[in-house]
């Protein structure tokens, strides 16, 4: 849990984790994004929230879905972003890790938001910036990914009705997925009946069943009745050091297959956080497929990523008006 | 210059001692443990009225990161950091820059602990040449040159051959053995205990199998070899238990446990604490309780620092990245006695981990109160009531997961060789 990204009135600060969060601010997430998802529909696509806010993306790890979608995202609240790649090899070192993120401080900015290969790194990188810039965390690691969690519920929640009649089953490499951590903790707050993960125990991570779900090691019975799928991408890198043999035994175990998703609700959707590794997890005629709301992720990633920024800056600057 | 430590309360576990006594001291040694009444004119009396009066302290695993890293800390720091936390003797492991594997870095070492004069300084040397794994160090050599024992340290010998061959010659040469065991490719850049929290936070594990295959590797080749050996920080219960049964077998096998992970547990690393990164890893909340049963029944029978001090950047980034390592100097005794506190140990047992039985492990004389032998004595406060103040350490490296603990004990005089080398 996240000790500093509420304000003292239990407004986000920061956007961290999912871990910790109650159920109702999760839902203004949601409900917020509505309403700008509306804004996406119009001619002139901006509103002026953020206007005279600068927002810097700084991405330690690459990225074109998530950080175009931050970006669009701020560009449509009126701020002013500026893009960072930065190269991990330059600032292995935490020192340096803080020197960089001082001196863009030092260049008057409202936001970091930030993605980094390192568990905790958003986390850290919160405890240490001056008190008026807001961090949200675009992925750590392992760890975390709570943006894209949210745009996964709001995704359910314009499909499904009601969150406790669900049945959730994500398949794949939990072990090293900051999403399915993510998703996992947003789809418990808000109250979903049953949470159930698939995946052979080399990706699976240790004491599984104490992140509050079912484990399944065979996709035939984990797919039974479930109302969403959600499919995660598998790294190549995963055959090296024997966690898998191969992407072919993969695809033939776990991967989604129309005749695999057959075995869930007639009615299921299938999710993806992307990018898709087609004929590895899953079937190009199930990606895009009439239950496929892959891309409808993406869309609504803007929206949601309008809703955090714009909440965090605004405690932000109602908590500074409170001590000044 | 004579000495007279009065009024105290006197605990040494090696002589079954605990009473009030005045300790006598005369040309740096222990003349006499006496009632008050004798004609001993003293130079200057410490009046330990109410605090308890124990043999210097004996430290199996202290890193004093001169030589190789003097911009960390010094032997001259360390030592002084040592004696703040009532510690007279100290083994450093081999893992030095250069490595314990040549006299020359023996007597550079002696020679500067001889000139800060605080407390004995004793060194492990080198198992393997530069620890590689690969040819034996010259342990003859090494042992002549003051050497207590043999260790690989923290590059474990991973071909099993190897390590066997090191015990065979070590055992030959009546050399203890000192493993810090754990298998390198189940811990692999693991930097925390496997279980919930790894789970949790995300970060890659270090599954309990990597210090029980270790330890059980190491225990069947001990048996082969019939090396005496002493395994360093045990950290999981399950090894606890496979040291007693090795025990009861009659292998000459012992093991300590760092005061951290007495105390901590995987849990206490809340939200990426830096400062409670360190290896072996803080395990589970079971394992905490089996150790502290372990030293209980006498199976561990010493408690160690495991000092590891760093800079404060080492522990500033994503916690992966952070260096694993705990500034543990002057929290041992505190620490140690909180488990008198709480009764999970005697006040008997805690001194007797601190301070003979870890000199027995070394094979030093030190570690109790001998008349005739060197005063090395610490003397405390055991109800003090302390905030833990890392930033208030002697010792160079201010790492500390304890700060803002509440600690009853706390080291009022450290005495090294008849000389006040500490006061409070």
């Amino acid at each position: 849990m996240s000790s500093n990204q509420l304000t003292d009135s239990g407004q986000l600060r920061h956007f961290l984790t999912i871990e910790g969060l109650k159920q109702p601010l999760l839902t203004e997430i949601m409900d917020r994004a509505e309403q700008f998802s509306g804004i996406t529909n119009r001619q002139v696509k901006k509103v002026p929230l953020l206007r005279g806010k600068t927002i810097f993306n700084l991405f330690f790890e690459n990225s074109t879905r998530t950080r175009t979608t931050f970006e669009l995202a701020a560009k449509r609240l009126s701020a002013d972003v500026i893009n960072l790649n930065i190269n991990t090899s330059a600032t292995s070192k935490g020192e340096s890790l803080l020197d960089t993120l001082h001196n863009l401080e030092a260049m008057h900015s409202d936001m970091f938001v930030v993605r980094h290969s390192q568990s905790g790194a958003a986390e850290f990188i919160a405890q240490h910036v001056a008190p008026h810039v807001s961090v949200i965390n675009a992925g750590d690691g392992c760890h975390a990914h709570p943006t894209q969690a949210m745009l996964d519920m709001f995704t359910i929640r314009r499909h499904k009705q009601h969150f406790p009649d669900l049945r959730v089953a994500i398949v794949g490499d939990i072990l090293h997925s900051r999403v399915a951590r993510s998703q996992i903790q947003a789809l418990s707050t808000l109250g979903v009946g049953e949470i159930r993960v698939i995946g052979p125990k080399t990706i699976l991570p240790a004491d599984t069943q104490t992140l509050g779900v079912h484990v399944y090691h065979d996709m035939a019975a984990g797919l039974e009745g479930v109302d969403v799928v959600i499919m995660l991408r598998l790294q190549h890198e995963r055959m090296q050091g024997a966690l898998l043999p191969s992407a072919r035994e993969y695809y033939d175990c776990f991967g989604l297959t129309d005749e695999k998703l057959k075995l869930a609700k007639p009615d299921a959707i299938v999710m993806h956080p992307g990018p898709i590794n087609r004929g590895v997890e899953i079937a190009s005629t199930v990606a895009d497929g009439p239950q496929s709301v892959i891309l409808e992720q993406v869309t609504h990633g803007i929206a949601i990523r309008m809703a955090v920024m714009s909440m965090t800056l605004g405690a932000q600057s109602e908590q500074q008006e409170v001590q000044a | 210059m004579k000495l007279r430590i009065t009024n105290g309360r006197v605990i040494d576990p090696a002589s079954q001692l605990d009473g009030q006594h005045d300790i006598l001291i005369s040309g740096g040694n222990i003349v006499a443990i006496t009632e008050h009444h004798d004609d001993f004119t003293a130079d200057q009396t410490i009046d330990a009225s109410g605090l308890i009066v124990c043999p210097g302290l004996v430290d199996l695993s202290v890193r004093l990161r001169e030589p190789g890293q003097e911009h960390t800390a010094t032997i001259d720091s360390e030592t002084r950091a040592a004696v703040a936390g009532g510690i007279t003797s100290l083994a450093i492991p081999p893992d030095t820059d250069p490595v314990i594997d040549t006299p020359a870095v023996i007597e550079l070492i002696e020679d500067r602990a001889k000139k800060a004069g605080r407390a004995m300084v004793h060194t492990i040397g080198a198992l393997t040449q530069d620890l590689k794994g690969e040819f034996l160090a010259e342990m003859a050599a090494l042992k002549a040159a003051g050497s207590v024992g043999m260790s690989n340290s923290l590059s474990p010998i991973k071909n099993s051959i190897i390590q066997r061959r090191a015990m065979e010659y070590a055992a030959t040469l009546d050399l203890t053995v000192f493993i810090n065991a754990f298998d390198p490719w189940l811990q692999d850049k693991g930097c925390v205990h496997e279980g919930t929290v790894s789970t949790r936070l995300g970060l890659q594990g270090i599954p309990e199998t990597a210090e029980t295959i270790a330890v059980s590797r190491d225990l069947l080749l001990i048996e082969q070899t019939g090396v005496r050996a002493h395994f360093h920080n045990i950290s999981t219960a399950r090894a606890v238990k496979m040291i007693q049964d090795a025990q009861s077998r009659g292998l000459a096998v012992t093991a300590d446990v760092s005061a951290h992970h007495l105390h901590l547990c995987e849990h206490d690393l809340g939200n990426y604490d830096s400062q409670s990164h360190v290896l072996p890893p803080l395990r589970s909340i079971r394992d905490r309780e089996q150790l502290q049963q372990g030293l209980r029944d006498g199976i561990l029978t010493a408690v160690s620092s495991n000092h590891q001090p760093l800079d404060a950047d080492a522990k500033l980034g994503p916690f992966s990245e952070t260096t694993a390592g705990i500034s543990g100097l002057e929290t041992l005794l505190p620490l140690t006695m909180k488990l008198v506190d709480d009764d999970e140990i005697s006040l008997n047992q805690a001194i007797a981990c601190l301070t003979h039985q870890p000199a027995d492990i070394l094979g030093i004389e030190a570690g109790r109160l001998t008349i005739g032998g060197q005063a090395d004595i610490c003397i405390f406060n055991p109800n003090a009531q302390n905030e833990c103040q890392p930033n208030n350490f002697i010792s160079a490296g201010k790492n500390s997961p304890f700060a803002g603990w509440l600690f009853n004990s706390e080291v009022s005089h450290t005495l090294f060789a008849g000389n006040i080398v500490f006061e409070k």
